[in-house]
């Protein structure tokens, strides 16, 4: 029983992880149907900038600046000729997360850096470090700046026009280009901000993406495409599956558990935990 | 009659070259190579048909080209092992007795079975799971990707059953004979190119069937075909499974030819890789899949030898460049001077 | 033949359909009229098995539809057509219509070549002469022949009910011309449900007229008597139903 409580707090801060790296996804892929297999590589930037600059507080917001505008100069390159061809973008965009990988790997070198965790990260309560504690407010905190961003901002309210129907903002004077641009760049940036958050738990290595990439996604699918609340419940959900799934299997077992898991779900939910109804006929 | 023979005229002269030609000029070491890329053109054929004519994105192929390979390997780590023997490997990480999901594959009929028939198992399961509750495109896309990284980490973490990171190496004899001569090798180029022609003709029958009428129509609008009185459903997981029974075939395949099979030849990033060649190829034609098999198969041991690290690079700006300009591919641009001679 | 009773739809506490009785007997042309939003196309969705009633029962030829899946209802005999047709513009004329007859084969008997065409293609083509551009892919139809292409498809299904939605909507007057004369033949052998906007066509071909109004059925009967009838002229806005009629064409 002990064992059991224990867990769940390892499970949520996985999920906040989770979470963190899956908000910006909600933006490109859950907004604007683009796979974005760079956001891997745009958090690895972000973890970068915090190795660079080495202090906490400051690296939040340049790497929400360095990813983001990795992000832009790629929407306004490539991504955007791309639109309606979601397949075709996950190829293009792998292409784009290759060469940065191997850019890291010549900027950086291949082997892992250690970012040195601020000492007031120090710590802990219980069970849970300060700077797992950390990584969840700063989930909830990146959770509640989408939201309003989303729901109580011109902006936002464009994009969730832009979203629903593409034609239609257009044709009520929105300008699509630069709606796109700026989801982009929010969602790259978030990952820059996840990247940050990472280097509190693990070493920076110019694979960081790859291994969390495939997991973000997993939690948008979980939770129906660009939907806020779903993202949040998939990414705990799958969290709390891994860690329990872990502690009762092991961990090699753990990742087939989550995706059996994830497909059952899917014969209840097949559109994921919320969806935006529609009558098109695809 | 002339129309049939001239329509497989390329076919028959690339047939030629590969089967005569390239084992008479190329040194063993480079028909190996060679025999490998075929095992991938084999994979990217299985994908050619999912994706390019089915529409299904599948980013996890490594997963029944290694489901296939693994069962290759046990089969032939076994034989060596002789009868009541353990694989090294197992020696090596302390397993004391036989594992019991290792004893059928003594039987080398079965461990074929298995290498084919369970991988299409899979991809039954699976894709009836997935198509028939209309999950599809990117969604369908990144659960094949996630069921690749999660077969990695599981091979990882059997050490004991599969031989962890190192996977399974060393393989000595073949069906009683020597893998290291140069005869047992040809011979396995030999069946290699044998297999991708049979398994080509046959994908190409099936494209240019009503089936594969279908599957166009699945791909274009499977709402649509629905109300044709057809389950799309069935469709695509017949045809997803023929893909996977594809790869398994290649990962069979390929670990006598090039003699290992370790997870980092099945994850995410070598199923990646594949798609890339399909697309590079040209997806929307066959033969498109398979020479972009070949092509980049070719590209990254030449670029390999000479600089590590560029190929990352003219990878990824290959493929953004063959995304951006010409999204058909080496096919498609070979269609296009066709055309312009012909017009 | 069918029978639909009580049925109601809702989409997110929105009743599209409130509570409909429809009853088509074998052999009959019905009509399916109303202003946007009636639930003409719902109620076609309902029968095909595309959306599910919260209540209500729809019965054709002794069997129940609700909750079967949508080939499954086809393969009972129902076919239909779409309002923005959907052909496979990669595929010719001829492998459109094969692949709408070839449904009742075994998956595994596909796998061959096509070879000739079926009695039932052969049919369809005619009917809806299409022969001349058999041999032509879909993709380069003009909007009527992709419109008549489908109600091929419809019929090389040998179907025993189709439901056709809007088939002349964007329709030019000769195109029209034809396809009521289609229609009519179709009707001769087939029990048939129209949904139609279009006044004219309707006092042309029509036998039966069923009217839609918010979700429930406002009035039944002949041309005459629905045109005549002054809850329909109300609906339509207090103008003449022809008036109203021109102003819903999109």
């Amino acid at each position: 029983m002990t064992a059991f409580v224990n867990q769940l707090p390892i499970g949520l801060s996985i999920g906040a992880v989770l979470l963190l790296v899956a908000l910006g996804l909600t933006f490109t892929f859950g907004q604007m149907g683009v796979i974005n297999m760079a956001h891997g590589e745009f958090i690895m930037a972000g973890a970068y900038t915090a190795f660079l600059i080495g202090d906490l507080v400051l690296a939040l917001p340049a790497a929400f600046l360095v990813a983001g505008a990795m992000g832009l100069v790629l929407e306004r390159a490539a991504v955007r000729h791309f639109y309606g061809r979601p397949l075709d973008t996950l190829l293009l965009t792998w292409g784009v997360s290759l060469v940065l990988q191997q850019l890291a790997r010549d900027l950086f070198g291949a082997p892992n850096v250690q970012v040195p965790a601020p000492s007031w990260l120090a710590g802990g309560v219980g069970i849970l470090p300060y700077n797992r504690l950390f990584i969840m407010a700063l989930a909830v905190a990146g959770v509640v700046a989408v939201w309003l961003y989303l729901n109580r901002t011109a902006l936002g309210r464009r994009t969730q026009a832009v979203v629903q129907n593409r034609r239609l903002a257009a044709t009520s004077g929105i300008d699509t280009g630069r709606v796109d641009m700026l989801t982009f760049f929010v969602g790259s940036g978030l990952a820059g901000v996840a990247g940050v958050a990472l280097t509190l738990i693990g070493p920076v290595g110019p694979g960081l993406g790859t291994y969390y990439i495939v997991d973000a996604f997993l939690v948008v699918v979980a939770g129906g495409l660009g939907q806020l609340r779903g993202a949040v419940l998939a990414a705990a959900g799958l969290g709390l599956l891994n860690s329990y799934a872990e502690f009762w299997s092991d961990a090699s077992l753990a990742k087939v558990i989550v995706f059996a898991v994830i497909i059952a779900f899917l014969q209840v939910r097949p559109q994921g935990m919320f969806v935006l109804r529609s009558r098109v006929l695809t | 009659m002339r129309d049939l023979i001239r329509r497989n005229l390329p076919f028959a002269a690339v047939a030629v070259v590969a089967l005569v030609a390239a084992p008479l000029l190329l040194e063993p070491f480079r028909l190996g190579l060679l025999a490998k890329y075929l095992c991938y053109a084999i994979v990217a054929l299985g994908i050619g048909l999912a994706w390019g004519k089915g529409g299904m994105l599948t980013l996890g192929q490594g997963v029944f080209f290694g489901l296939g390979g693994y069962a290759m390997a046990m089969y032939l780590k076994l034989t060596e092992a002789g009868p009541g023997g353990l694989p090294d490997f197992m020696v090596w990480s302390g397993v004391e007795e036989l594992p019991a999901l290792w004893a059928p594959f003594a039987s080398p009929v079965l461990a074929l079975g298995m290498a084919v028939l369970g991988p299409m198992a899979l991809a039954v399961v699976l894709g009836t799971l997935v198509f028939r509750q209309r999950v599809r495109g990117a969604y369908f896309a990144i659960l094949t990707q996630a069921l690749a990284a999660a077969l990695v980490i599981l091979l990882v973490g059997q050490q004991g059953l599969t031989g962890g990171t190192n996977g399974m190496t060393n393989f000595f004899e073949l069906f009683g004979r020597d893998l290291a001569e140069d005869s047992t090798q040809r011979g396995l180029y030999l069946v290699t190119a044998g297999v991708l022609g049979v398994l080509y003709l046959a994908t190409r029958q099936l494209v240019n069937s009503r089936f594969g009428r279908l599957l166009v129509a699945v791909r274009d609008g499977e709402d649509r075909v629905r109300f044709l009185g057809y389950d799309p459903a069935l469709v695509k997981t017949v045809t997803f499974a023929i893909s996977a029974g594809m790869a398994g075939l290649a990962g069979a395949l390929f670990v006598p030819v090039v003699g290992i099979i370790s997870p980092a030849l099945l994850g995410v990033v070598p199923s990646l890789e594949l798609v890339v060649a399909v697309a590079v190829g040209g997806r929307h034609a066959l033969a498109g899949a398979v020479l972009g098999a070949v092509v980049m198969g070719y590209a990254k041991t030449a670029f390999s030898e000479q600089f590590a690290d560029g190929w990352l690079y003219l990878q990824g700006a290959l493929f953004i460049l063959v995304m951006t300009l010409a999204p058909k591919g080496i096919a498609g641009l070979l269609g296009r001077v066709r055309r312009a001679r012909t017009a | 033949m069918l029978e639909l009773r009580d049925v109601r739809v809702e989409f997110d506490g929105y009743r599209a359909l409130d509570g409909v009785d429809l009853t088509v007997p074998e052999g009959e042309l019905r009509f399916l009229i109303g202003p946007n939003g009636a639930g003409k196309t719902t109620l076609i969705d309902v029968i095909t098995g595309l959306t599910r009633p919260v209540a209500g029962s729809v019965r054709f030829a002794g069997h129940d539809l609700v909750g079967r899946k949508e080939h499954r209802i086809v393969r009972l005999g129902v076919g239909r057509t779409f309002q923005t047709s959907v052909v496979f513009e990669e595929l010719t004329v001829l492998e459109n219509l094969d692949l709408a007859a070839g449904f009742r084969s075994p998956l595994w008997t596909l796998a061959r070549r096509r070879r000739g065409v079926s009695e039932a293609v052969a049919e369809a083509l005619a009917r809806t002469g299409l022969e001349e551009l058999a041999e032509r892919s879909a993709g380069v139809l003009s909007h009527g022949q992709r419109q008549w292409l489908e109600i091929g498809m419809l019929l090389a299904q040998r179907p025993r009910l189709l439901l056709l939605d809007e088939p002349v909507a964007g329709m030019s007057g000769d195109e029209r011309e034809r396809t009521g004369r289609l229609l009519t033949e179709i009707a001769a052998d087939h029990t048939v449900i129209v949904v139609e906007h279009d006044m004219e066509f309707l006092r042309r071909h029509a036998s039966t007229v069923t009217v839609l109004h918010e979700g429930k059925v406002l009035v039944e009967g002949s041309v005459e008597q629905v045109s005549a009838d002054p809850r329909v002229q109300e609906v339509y806005l207090g103008r003449r139903p022809s008036d109203a009629a021109v102003g819903e064409r999109t």
